[in-house]
C-alpha cells in the first residue's frame, strides 16, 4: 500500500527544472516596494528638501537657489538661538522627568496594583479618553481653568486662601509644562505598561523570597526590567517636547519661546532658509538626543 | 543552619469565591527529609508548598518549622527557600548576582557576597559560568544557578516546586540524582512537588500522594506503591487493578464480593457488612496468566491490547464489569506463550496479594 503511494507520488516530485527568472527571487523587494515609496516621498525627499532650501539665498520677496553657509551662520551666531535652544531644552528637561514619574507611577499602578486583567484594560482606556480630541483643543481647555478669573482663581478667592488672582497660573512656564505634561504623560504610560506586564511575576516572589523589601523590588528588579519601556517613552517626550511650538505659543501668550516657536515665525515671514537651517539644527540635536538615550538603554529587545 | 522538622497542622486555603484548593490537611515532615508532594494538577499541591513557602496566606491552620511558628512570618524569615518552576532567575542580572541577589537585600557589601555566590556557582559546579546572564544558559544549567540562589541563604528546607518539569527525559533524571545526592550532602529537607510518580518514588524518603486538596496517603515510597491506601493512591501510582464491588457473604477468613458485571472475588477483609461496598487492589505483575484459576481470586480475560515495555510485556484486558485490568509479564515469560489479541485467557492471583483499600477521603 505505502509503495503504491510512493510511486504514485515520485513523478510529481519530478517536475521540470525550475526557471531561472522567476518572480520569486524579486518578490521580497516587491513587499518592501510600497513602504519604501511612501517613506522616500513622505520622508526622505521632505527632509532632503528641507536640507537643500537650507543653503539658499533670501530677502524680503524671493528665494533664491545658491549653496550659501550665511543661514547656519545666521542661525548659530545669534544669542537669541542659544537663548531659545536653552529655554527649550529646559522645558524638555522638566517634562520628561515630571511624565517620567508621573507615567511610570500610573503603569506601575495598573500592572501591579490592578487584579483583573478587564480593570486593567477599562482603566487604559480611560487613560486615552483625552486624545479623542485634539490637542490643541485639549490644551485651550485649560485657559477658562487657570486664567485670571479662571475657576482655580475663583475658587481660591472665595475660600479666602488669596486676596488677588494669582498671576503665573496662565501665561507663564508653570502653565506651559502643566499643558506639555498633560498631553505627554500618556506616551510614557503606554510603553512602561507594556514592560510592566511582560515581567514575569515569579521573578517578584523569587526576589521576595530572597527577602527584598517592596522597595528593592521596586529598585532592583522592576525599575531594571523596565527600562526599554522608559527609553521608548523617553524617546517620545523628548522629540515631541523639543518640536512643539503650539503649546508654547498659547500656554506662555507669546511670553516664551521655543526652537519650533523660532521656525514658525520665520516661516510666517516666509523666512525659508532661514527656517530650514534651524530645522535642520533641531534635527541634528534631537537625534543626538535619542542616541544618547539608546547608548543608555538597549531597546532591541522591546522590538 | 540546623535542620528542622516541618509541621503542617490542619491548614486550609480558601480563595475569595469559595473556592477550597487546600481543605484541612496535616502533616509532619522530619528534619533531613526528601519529601515529595504528588497529585495530579489542581490537587493542591503547589498552593501547599506555596503557603510553607510563605507566598501564598494561610485561610486556616499553622506551619511550624522547628520550633517557631511560622503561619505569619515573610518568606525570608521563615528558614525556607523556594526555587520556582520557571526558575525566576532575574534576566538583567549575571549567575553571581542572582545567587548573591539576597545577601545584596541584606546588605552584604560587593565583594563579600560576590565571594560567597561564587562558592555556591562552585558547589553547583557553575563557576565557569559566572558572569553570563541566564538567558545565555542551557535549561539545566539556569536550573543549577536557581539552585545556587536558594541555597546562599543557608535555608532549613528547600521547597522545589516542579523542579524537573521544564527539562528533557535523559537530563530529568541526570538532575534528579544530582538533586538527591545535593540533599544528602547538605543533611536539610527538601520538598519537592511533582506530579510524576516515578520521580517521587526514585527520589523521596516521603511520599505525600494528594488529591482534591487532601492528604490520600503519606508513607514511604515502597509502603505507598505495595500498600496503596485507597483506590486513587492505587491508581495514580500506577501498576495496580483496583477490583470494586459490593460485599455478599461474610464468612471467618474474609468476605466475597461481586464486581457490576457478575464476577465474585475473595478479599481478606474484617468488620464489612453484606451490601457494602468495597475496593481491592491486585499488583499488575502479581496476576499470573494461563493458570486455572483460583475460586474467588481470578477470572477470565479478554485480551484487549499489547504493549511491548522491554523487560516486561504489558498486557491490557477486560472482563465483564471490570475496565482496566493489566498484567505485567516478563519479556520471556510472554513470548514463550505468545498472546493475541482477542484471545480469552485465564487470570489467577495469590490470595495474599490482594490489598483492601480504603474509601477515599475526599
Amino acid at each position: 500500500m505505502s509503495e503504491a503511494v510512493a510511486d504514485a507520488v515520485l513523478p510529481a516530485i519530478d517536475v521540470p527544472p525550475r526557471k531561472r527568472f522567476s518572480i520569486g527571487r524579486y518578490a521580497s523587494y516587491l513587499q518592501a516596494l510600497p513602504l519604501a515609496v511612501i517613506l522616500g516621498m513622505f520622508l526622505v525627499l521632505p527632509i532632503l528638501t528641507i536640507v537643500m532650501v537650507s543653503f539658499w539665498d533670501y530677502d524680503s520677496v524671493q528665494i533664491y537657489p545658491d549653496f550659501i553657509l550665511l543661514n547656519y551662520e545666521e542661525t548659530l551666531g545669534s544669542w537669541v538661538t542659544w537663548q531659545t535652544y536653552l529655554n527649550t531644552l529646559r522645558y524638555t528637561a522638566i517634562v520628561w522627568a515630571l511624565t517620567l514619574v508621573i507615567g511610570f507611577w500610573i503603569a506601575y499602578f495598573l500592572a501591579f496594583h490592578v487584579r483583573t486583567a478587564t480593570m486593567q484594560m477599562v482603566l487604559f482606556l480611560i487613560c486615552t479618553v483625552p486624545f479623542l480630541t485634539s490637542n490643541i483643543i485639549r490644551m485651550i481647555s485649560w485657559i477658562p481653568f487657570l486664567g485670571r478669573n479662571g475657576l482655580i482663581n475663583q475658587s481660591l478667592m472665595n475660600m479666602g486662601l488669596v486676596d488677588r488672582p494669582l498671576e503665573f497660573l496662565l501665561f507663564s512656564d508653570f502653565a506651559v509644562v502643566l499643558a506639555m505634561v498633560h498631553l505627554y504623560s500618556l506616551f510614557m504610560v503606554t510603553p512602561i505598561f507594556n514592560t510592566l506586564m511582560r515581567i514575569d511575576r515569579s521573578l517578584i516572589e523569587a526576589a521576595r523570597d530572597a527577602g527584598a523589601n517592596s522597595w528593592q523590588i521596586l529598585t532592583n528588579v522592576i525599575i531594571p526590567l523596565a527600562k526599554p519601556g522608559i527609553a521608548i517613552g523617553s524617546i517620545f517626550v523628548v522629540t515631541l517636547c523639543m518640536g512643539d511650538f503650539i503649546t508654547v505659543r498659547f500656554m506662555s501668550g507669546g511670553q516664551s519661546a521655543s526652537v519650533g516657536l523660532m521656525i514658525a515665525n520665520q516661516i510666517s515671514v516666509l523666512q525659508y532658509p532661514a527656517a530650514a537651517a534651524n530645522a535642520v539644527i533641531l534635527l541634528a540635536v534631537v537625534l543626538l538626543m535619542v542616541a544618547c538615550i539608546l547608548r543608555v538603554v538597549n531597546i532591541r529587545k522591546e522590538l | 543552619m540546623e535542620p528542622a522538622q516541618i509541621e503542617v497542622i490542619g491548614v486550609t486555603k480558601r480563595y475569595t469565591g469559595g473556592t477550597v484548593a487546600v481543605d484541612d490537611i496535616s502533616l509532619k515532615i522530619p528534619a533531613g527529609t526528601y519529601c515529595c508532594l504528588l497529585g495530579p494538577s489542581g490537587c493542591g499541591k503547589s498552593t501547599t508548598l506555596r503557603m510553607i513557602a510563605g507566598h501564598e496566606s494561610i485561610s486556616e491552620g499553622h506551619i511550624r518549622l522547628g520550633d517557631t511558628v511560622v503561619t505569619d512570618l515573610p518568606p525570608a524569615q521563615r528558614g525556607t527557600a523556594m526555587m520556582f518552576q520557571s526558575y525566576a532567575l532575574f534576566p538583567h542580572l549575571d549567575c553571581t548576582d542572582n545567587v548573591a541577589f539576597s545577601l545584596k537585600m541584606r546588605g552584604v557589601d560587593k565583594t563579600a557576597r560576590r565571594a560567597r555566590a561564587l562558592d555556591m556557582l562552585k558547589l553547583v559546579q557553575l563557576d565557569h559560568l559566572a558572569e553570563r546572564r541566564p538567558a545565555q544558559l542551557s535549561g539545566g544549567q539556569q536550573q543549577r544557578v536557581a539552585l545556587a540562589r536558594a541555597l546562599i541563604t543557608d535555608p532549613q528546607v528547600l521547597l522545589l516546586d516542579e523542579p524537573l518539569s521544564a527539562l528533557d527525559p535523559f537530563l530529568k533524571i541526570r538532575v534528579r540524582q544530582e538533586l538527591k545526592k545535593l540533599q544528602l550532602q547538605l543533611g536539610i529537607s527538601f520538598i519537592h512537588v511533582t506530579h510524576s510518580q516515578e520521580e517521587a518514588m526514585a527520589l523521596a524518603d516521603l511520599v505525600v500522594v494528594m488529591n482534591q486538596g487532601k492528604i490520600e496517603q503519606a508513607a514511604a515510597p515502597r509502603e505507598v506503591f505495595n500498600r496503596p491506601s485507597t483506590a486513587f493512591v492505587a491508581k495514580f501510582m500506577g501498576d495496580h487493578n483496583v477490583l470494586a464491588g459490593r460485599v455478599t457473604t461474610v464468612d471467618g477468613a474474609g468476605v466475597q464480593f461481586e464486581a457490576p458485571g457478575g464476577i465474585s472475588f475473595n478479599a481478606p477483609a474484617k468488620d464489612l457488612q453484606p451490601g457494602q461496598p468495597i475496593e481491592i487492589a491486585v499488583r499488575n505483575d502479581r496476576v499470573k496468566i494461563g493458570q486455572p484459576p483460583r475460586k474467588g481470586c481470578g477470572m477470565t480475560g479478554l485480551v484487549q491490547n499489547v504493549e511491548y515495555h522491554g523487560q516486561k510485556v504489558q498486557v491490557s484486558l477486560s472482563a465483564p464489569g471490570v475496565d482496566d485490568f493489566a498484567v505485567q509479564l516478563p519479556e520471556t515469560d510472554f513470548f514463550s506463550a505468545p498472546l493475541a489479541i482477542g484471545d480469552a485467557v485465564p487470570l489467577t492471583w495469590a490470595p495474599e496479594d490482594v490489598h483492601i483499600l480504603k474509601s477515599s477521603v475526599a
